[in-house]
């Protein structure tokens, strides 16, 4: 024990290490992370489900997640509103305007995402091309969309429209939580739990799991194989549209070329550490993982932000070697 | 039928999420939706007055009559359409102005202004350069725009006899490196730090102070410096990364650490989302960054939350020399001045003096330039022997209803 402590006191010398600070900010700490986790849950379950299906790691997707926040900035643009103010609505065309924004939104990075099986994967697939050639094509298809919206909209981000302020409305304890974060956490959870019933409980959700368990079963059981892989990225992009609407709604200087990639990375590990290939695992994943880096930056310092993510991760694999709850999309349950 | 389900399934999704958005808001809030309140008051101290021309000002255009040969010329090396290409034109426009000054006074010496376009980094523009020093009628640079690029070419620029008069490259290494090509016509980032602390300390009376910084070696040096001057009055010190835009941790932080004013040690892009968060959280006391977050810009992202936010720059505002500005919106198609257009212009009319007293040789306008003394719009010139300008004036800033407007003047 002595040992122990002395460990502690020079670790706590060497580096940051505010245990006091976290206690202090410690259920702030938790609000402000489940509500950015449950942008990158919905950003997981498209590196989720396509893991699933192809085995296919779709680096392309922080790209899928990008061409939503700009679908959904546009919309803003579209109905009148201006960067620097938040316009007075009254609360009906708010909800309208959102929802507008939010289905575009989805839309574009849907169609985005079946696009890009389309143009990208499907005749590499046709052709029986080897595993690593389908990554390098994801990375390569991932660059192409960026350097599109870099040509496009230049490399500053486009000015920040908000329209909802946030503030708080709900006090517990000494934290705050604010009207945003009670909007994205709810509507994101909800999101999930449709998305997860209807791979778990529709037909074509079954489809999905019969592909993934064995796709030349499957095959031979009549389900249409291609038919399921774009239904798998159509819900994957339009999952990743809902979070970009969440995403620009709690950044709203995040609508930029490279705005998706970092995001795109911390979810594919949100995906890992639940289990990749398992919805609620991707759900789970993106949870902890926003959770955990506000808890390592409040202890470590905000330069280990992005470390304590990947020890994490590394820390969970080493007992779990398939995340938290396993890669179970094939099979029926989780 | 299936698909049927499934958009509804959808519809309802989304339903669910707008009625949830709807019930999260606060109904007078909706009534009062105001531009955001940054809980910021008008300022209580007065603004310096904008420097005006100064009485001995050696001007471009000089006495009108200087002759020189034909073909004779001057360059801008930096960025004209690349990264940040609008910092690239505030200075290639500065110039212009000092250029056609001088060829309307001086008929019989009508000097070139020749652009070259580095795109602002530092991989194209060693070649950009070498196209420069290949034409044998550019006799000086006025450039390179950015720390980067010049720090990339300085090793080929230092074998030739051109001389590169920056108007805007700030990182303090550059001098270091015994060049004798390099001169630099404003303050580095080593004279804005002292500034910092110094605004903080005598202007604004902060008690406590959070010093917030990046992960860049500009971010970082200047943090170091503020607080080092600062002391035990530094009550928080959190860092950011590049490319963070998520700031919760951080803001939380601060608003636990109840600080006066907080210093931002970074760039613009991480400047405006954290602003933002910091005045979400009613954070209600100062903020103050350096001349990495002096840009339009960050007053775009930002939104309202940028109000009252004080910037420093080792750069002057130019809205007290009326002749510069009427001269330089002529060039620029109606643009004000930007940052470092002034001191743009006092670069170019260096040179140009060079060439009036009839100087033909690249390494006679180098030696011109190191022995030079004269004053400028912006401030006196007389280089040391690093080629640093020994006057570093730096100015605060402030955003005012969506402008960066000049505040105090800091120097001393």
């Amino acid at each position: 024990m002595a040992s122990q402590a002395l460990l502690l006191a020079y670790i706590g010398e060497s580096i940051d290490f505010n245990i006091q600070l976290l206690q202090d900010r410690f259920w702030a700490n938790t609000v402000d992370g489940l509500a950015y986790g449950a942008i990158y849950a919905l950003i997981a379950i498209g590196y989720t489900l396509v893991y699933g299906v192809l085995r296919l790691i779709n680096f392309a997707h922080s790209e899928v997640f990008i061409v939503g926040a700009f679908g959904a900035y546009f919309t803003f643009t579209v109905l009148g509103y201006q960067p620097g103010v938040v316009l007075d609505t009254g609360l009906g065309p708010l909800i309208v305007n959102l929802a507008a924004a939010g289905i575009v939104g989805a839309l574009c990075a849907g169609a985005t995402a079946v696009l890009l099986e389309r143009v990208a994967y499907r005749p590499l697939r046709r052709h029986g091309a080897p595993r690593l050639v389908f990554l390098i094509t994801a990375i390569g298809a991932s660059f192409v969309i960026q350097q599109i919206f870099f040509l496009w909209r230049g490399a500053n981000a486009e000015p920040s429209i908000r329209l909802l302020h946030p503030r708080p409305v709900l006090t517990i304890g000494d934290v705050e939580i604010t009207n945003l974060q009670i909007v994205i956490v709810t509507a994101a959870l909800v999101i999930l739990l449709i998305a997860d019933m209807f791979v778990n409980r529709t037909r074509l959700g079954r489809g999905i799991r019969a592909v993934a368990d064995d796709p030349d079963t499957a095959t031979l059981m009549g389900v249409n194989r291609d038919r399921v892989i774009t239904l798998t990225f159509l819900i994957g992009g339009l999952l990743a549209g809902a979070a970009a609407l969440f995403y620009i709604m709690e950044i709203p200087q995040g609508v930029y070329y490279r705005g998706g990639f970092l995001l795109g990375i911390k979810a594919f590990t949100a995906a890992v550490l639940g289990g990749i290939g398992n919805i609620r695992g991707a759900a789970l994943g993106g949870l902890i993982l926003g959770v955990a880096e506000n808890y390592g930056q409040t202890l470590f310092g905000g330069e280990w932000r992005d470390v304590v993510a990947f020890v994490l991760l590394v820390g969970i694999l080493m007992f779990r070697p398939t995340g938290i709850l396993g890669e179970s999309l094939g099979r029926a349950r989780a | 039928m299936y698909r049927a389900r499934l958009v509804r399934v959808l519809a309802l999704a989304a339903a669910l999420s707008l009625g949830v958005a709807g019930c999260a808001q606060d109904p007078d809030q909706v009534q009062t939706q105001q531009p955001e309140d940054t809980g910021k008051s008008e300022p209580t101290i007065e603004p310096d007055p904008a420097p005006t021309v100064p009485a001995d000002l050696v001007t471009a255009a000089g006495d009108g009559n200087a002759t020189c040969p034909k073909g004779t010329a001057i360059a801008y090396v930096g960025t004209i359409n690349g990264v940040a290409a609008a910092l690239g034109r505030n200075i290639l426009n500065g110039a212009k102005v000092a250029v056609e000054e001088h060829n309307e006074a001086n008929p019989n010496c009508q000097v070139k202004l020749k652009e070259f376009d580095t795109e602002g980094t530092p991989d194209k523009a060693p070649g950009v350069v070498t196209q420069a020093i290949n034409d044998p009628e550019v006799l000086g640079i006025v450039g390179l725009a950015f720390s980067g690029e010049s720090d990339a070419v300085g090793p080929t620029l230092d074998r030739t006899d051109l001389v590169a008069l920056s108007a805007s490259a700030t990182n303090p290494d550059l001098a270091k490196n015994g060049w004798k090509h390099f001169f630099r016509g404003l303050g580095n980032d080593n004279d804005q730090g002292p500034v910092v602390s110094r605004f903080l300390d005598e202007v604004l009376r902060a008690e406590k102070v959070c010093v917030v910084q990046d992960d860049s070696a500009y971010g970082i040096g200047l943090a170091g410096i503020v607080k080092k001057d600062l002391g035990d009055r530094v009550v928080c010190d959190p860092s950011v990364k590049t490319d963070q835009r998520e700031f919760s941790a951080v803001v939380s932080e601060i608003t636990a650490a109840e600080p006066d004013a907080v210093f931002f040690s970074g760039y613009y892009p991480e400047a405006a989302p954290f602003v933002q968060q910091l005045r979400d959280a009613r954070y209600e006391g100062d903020v103050i960054a350096p001349d990495g977050v002096r840009d339009d810009e960050f007053v775009k992202n930002a939104g309202q939350a940028a109000e009252g936010t004080y910037l420093t720059c080792p750069c002057l505002p130019a809205a007290g020399f009326t002749e510069f500005t009427k001269r330089y919106k002529e060039v620029s198609g109606g643009r004000e001045p930007g940052t470092y257009s002034p001191e743009a212009y006092d670069a170019a009319t260096i040179l140009l003096k060079g060439i009036d007293e009839g100087i033909k040789t690249r390494a006679e306008l180098r030696d011109f330039v190191r022995n030079y003394k004269g004053q400028g719009l912006t401030k006196f010139f007389e280089f040391d022997e690093n080629g640093e300008v020994i006057e570093t004036p730096v100015w605060v800033y402030r955003v005012e209803k969506g402008e960066i407007v000049h505040f105090k003047d800091m120097s001393k």
